[in-house]
């Protein structure tokens, strides 16, 4: 695991890293850095459908609750007025749509995340504690088909790093 | 000529002081929580506000024994300081999620050094919100009838009812709003979490934090994630007071049954709730001295928006009065005539100088510039958003169609004890959150730090 300490250094890293062949690597950094996701080869995330399902399923199931306790369950006849007034249904059926969509956002990317995750290797390292304040960080995974001990650690420092560690599993 | 000069400067003024680096940003905001001793006013302030929240707690349990009788509401006033206060403290919050949602989707990157404190104070004064409309059921215990569940009376709530839609709405709001504090938090945590040097902290902050360590999959999806919730939400706010206004304009009662209700109520919320903001921030940066993070410039902005939906809100009034005129009905005239000339005429003057004269002060940027005028300001916009609500609510009901049905509406000790109590409840829950929790979010400040290929 190599340390850097600025965003344009672990980003031009991530980038040889990646030209180089490594493919098992995550970088660490104290704020989002644009571009840097795609530099270790993360393309895209699928959070935006599961949100859009979430909306779907919330719009439906928020109509229907009412659909069912105004037509179905309890139907009550106001000077004939039709049984299902959609249109005074709406209110809910949108704020049941946010509602589902919004859990769907926070649940699927915490679940996607892997989190909440009390233990990781990298929290072995003394310094990693800066990455939650101004440092940067690019580690190359033991499990990558390219690894090497003695030949990736030369190859993180070529990168020119603050610092080179291994890190315990 | 100097003028537009002060204007440049207040233009191109960064958003981060001068010689701030990621280290120090951090070390700032951490050190405010962990390090700093808590300053003594802020325990003088605590100290008032718990007394507050006790006040609030009698009232409530002697609600709780005697009934909604003791409050000043009676037929055909019976919404009374209830409703005007729901409506007032709802609308409170709309500002924390329009900094922090709606300014997010527009790119105003400004909002990074408020938004943290502009959403807890939109989550405290739900909470507070919430409270009014529950005490107001006479028979609180019983909440759950309006929420549907399958029950053995087989009965459900009207679905019709603007009244279950507010349920919806607030219940809504309230989690929305609190999941996109708490996830704005997690990455502000696992920095407490890695800055606290007591072992207990250090847990307790880590069991928040969830184990966040920025890893770079994560943040892309946190980003998305984020975006999804202020795309989200941003719908949501203004669906939100849209619903409390049709509380209102859905019945048929002569100022009330209006179309203009949905936008000018959404315009009024936004206008109060800067005006908390302000209220809040100006002492907090001044005591913790954080000119660095929120500068003048910033001030400046939030002066603005204030001025602006002032404006719209305005004109919603100038509505109000000509369509009363305009319609030719005789119940919205007579409702007019008693706005302004009846018993409770003085509030509605009382109105217009507080929510659209005096803070026409704000065109001048030097006004906007001095912290005591915009104090001042703010606080009086907050006395005249409340006043609306006290007009639309009371003045409305108390003389309906029916002169036999007219009555007066005065409040009681216990209608100001439990409204006072929220105040003090919601700065509790304030001051315990600037001691407990990092104000500014500290990684979106870092992300305000220029650097190479951006």
């Amino acid at each position: 695991m190599a340390e850097f300490s600025g965003p344009e250094q672990v980003l031009e890293a991530a980038r040889q890293a990646y030209a180089k062949g490594y493919r098992q690597m995550d970088a660490y950094s104290p704020f989002p850095v644009d571009g840097l996701a795609e530099a270790i080869g993360f393309r895209r995330t699928r959070l935006p459908l599961f949100v859009l399902v979430g909306g779907i399923v919330g719009a439906l199931s928020g109509f229907f609750l009412q659909y069912y306790a105004a037509v179905i369950s309890y139907p009550l006849n106001v000077g004939g007025r039709p049984f299902n007034s959609w249109p005074s249904f709406i209110p809910i059926t949108f704020e049941a749509t946010v509602l589902l969509a919004a859990l769907c956002a926070v649940v699927g990317m915490l679940m996607r995340n892997g989190l909440p995750r009390p233990y990781h290797p990298v929290f072995n390292v003394q310094r990693f504690e800066r990455v939650t304040r101004d440092k940067f960080f690019l580690c190359i995974e033991a499990t990558d088909p390219l690894f090497d001990e003695k030949k990736t650690l030369k190859f993180l420092e070529s990168l020119s790093p603050a610092n080179v560690t291994t890190v315990d599993p | 000529m100097k003028r537009e000069n002060t204007v440049d400067t207040v233009e191109t003024a960064p958003l981060i002081g001068h010689g701030q680096t990621y280290g120090t940003i951090t070390d700032k905001i951490t050190a405010d929580v962990l390090e700093r001793k808590t300053p003594r006013g802020m325990l003088v302030g605590l100290a008032i506000a718990f007394v507050l929240t006790m006040v609030l707690f009698i009232s409530i349990g002697w609600l709780m024994i005697k009934g909604v009788g003791i409050w000043g509401i009676n037929i055909p006033v019976a919404w009374g300081f209830a409703i005007i206060n729901l409506v007032w403290w709802i609308g409170i919050g709309h500002a924390g999620t329009l900094i922090s949602a709606i300014l997010l989707l527009l790119n105003q990157h400004w909002r990074n050094s408020i938004n943290r404190f502009a959403e807890a104070m939109t989550l405290f004064a739900v909470g507070c919100a919430a409270l009014f409309p529950l005490l107001h059921l006479g028979r609180p215990w019983v909440f759950y009838w309006i929420i549907p569940l399958p029950d053995t009376m087989a009965l459900w709530p009207q679905f019709r009812s603007p009244l279950t839609w507010d349920v919806f709405a607030i219940t809504t709001y309230f989690t929305v709003s609190f999941m996109f504090w708490f996830v704005g938090l997690v990455p502000d945590l696992a920095t407490m979490r890695d800055t606290a040097k007591k072992k207990w902290m250090k847990i307790v902050y880590g069991v928040l934090a969830m184990g966040w360590r920025g890893s770079a999959r994560h943040w892309h999806r946190y980003e998305m994630a984020y975006l999804l919730l202020a795309g989200l939400a941003t719908p949501l706010v203004i669906s939100v007071h849209s619903v409390i206004s049709f509380d209102f304009s859905v019945s048929v009662l002569p100022g009330w049954h209006a179309t203009i209700f949905p936008p000018y109520f959404v315009a009024g919320a936004i206008y109060s709730g800067f005006a908390m903001v302000l209220c809040l921030v100006i002492p907090v940066r001044k005591v913790y001295g954080l000119q660095d993070f929120v500068t003048d410039r910033h001030m400046d902005y939030m002066a603005k928006v204030m001025l602006a939906t002032g404006l719209i809100v305005a004109y919603g009034y100038a509505m109000e009065a000509f369509f009363a005129w305009y319609s030719g009905n005789e119940f919205e005239k007579y409702m007019m005539f008693n706005r302004t000339q009846g018993p409770y005429g003085f509030i509605y003057w009382g109105l217009l100088l507080t929510n659209i004269a005096i803070p026409q002060l704000l065109w001048i940027g030097r006004i906007r510039k001095n912290m005591v005028w915009l104090f001042l300001i703010s606080i009086t916009i907050n006395i005249g958003m409340w006043l609306e609500r006290f007009v639309i609510v009371v003045t409305s009901l108390h003389r309906d169609f029916l002169p036999s049905s007219w009555d007066m509406y005065y409040p009681t000790i216990w209608d100001w004890a439990t409204y006072i109590g929220t105040i003090g409840l919601f700065l509790c829950l304030m001051f315990l959150f600037i001691r407990l929790m990092p104000m500014i979010s500290i990684f979106e400040l870092r992300q305000l730090l220029p650097w190479r290929g951006k």
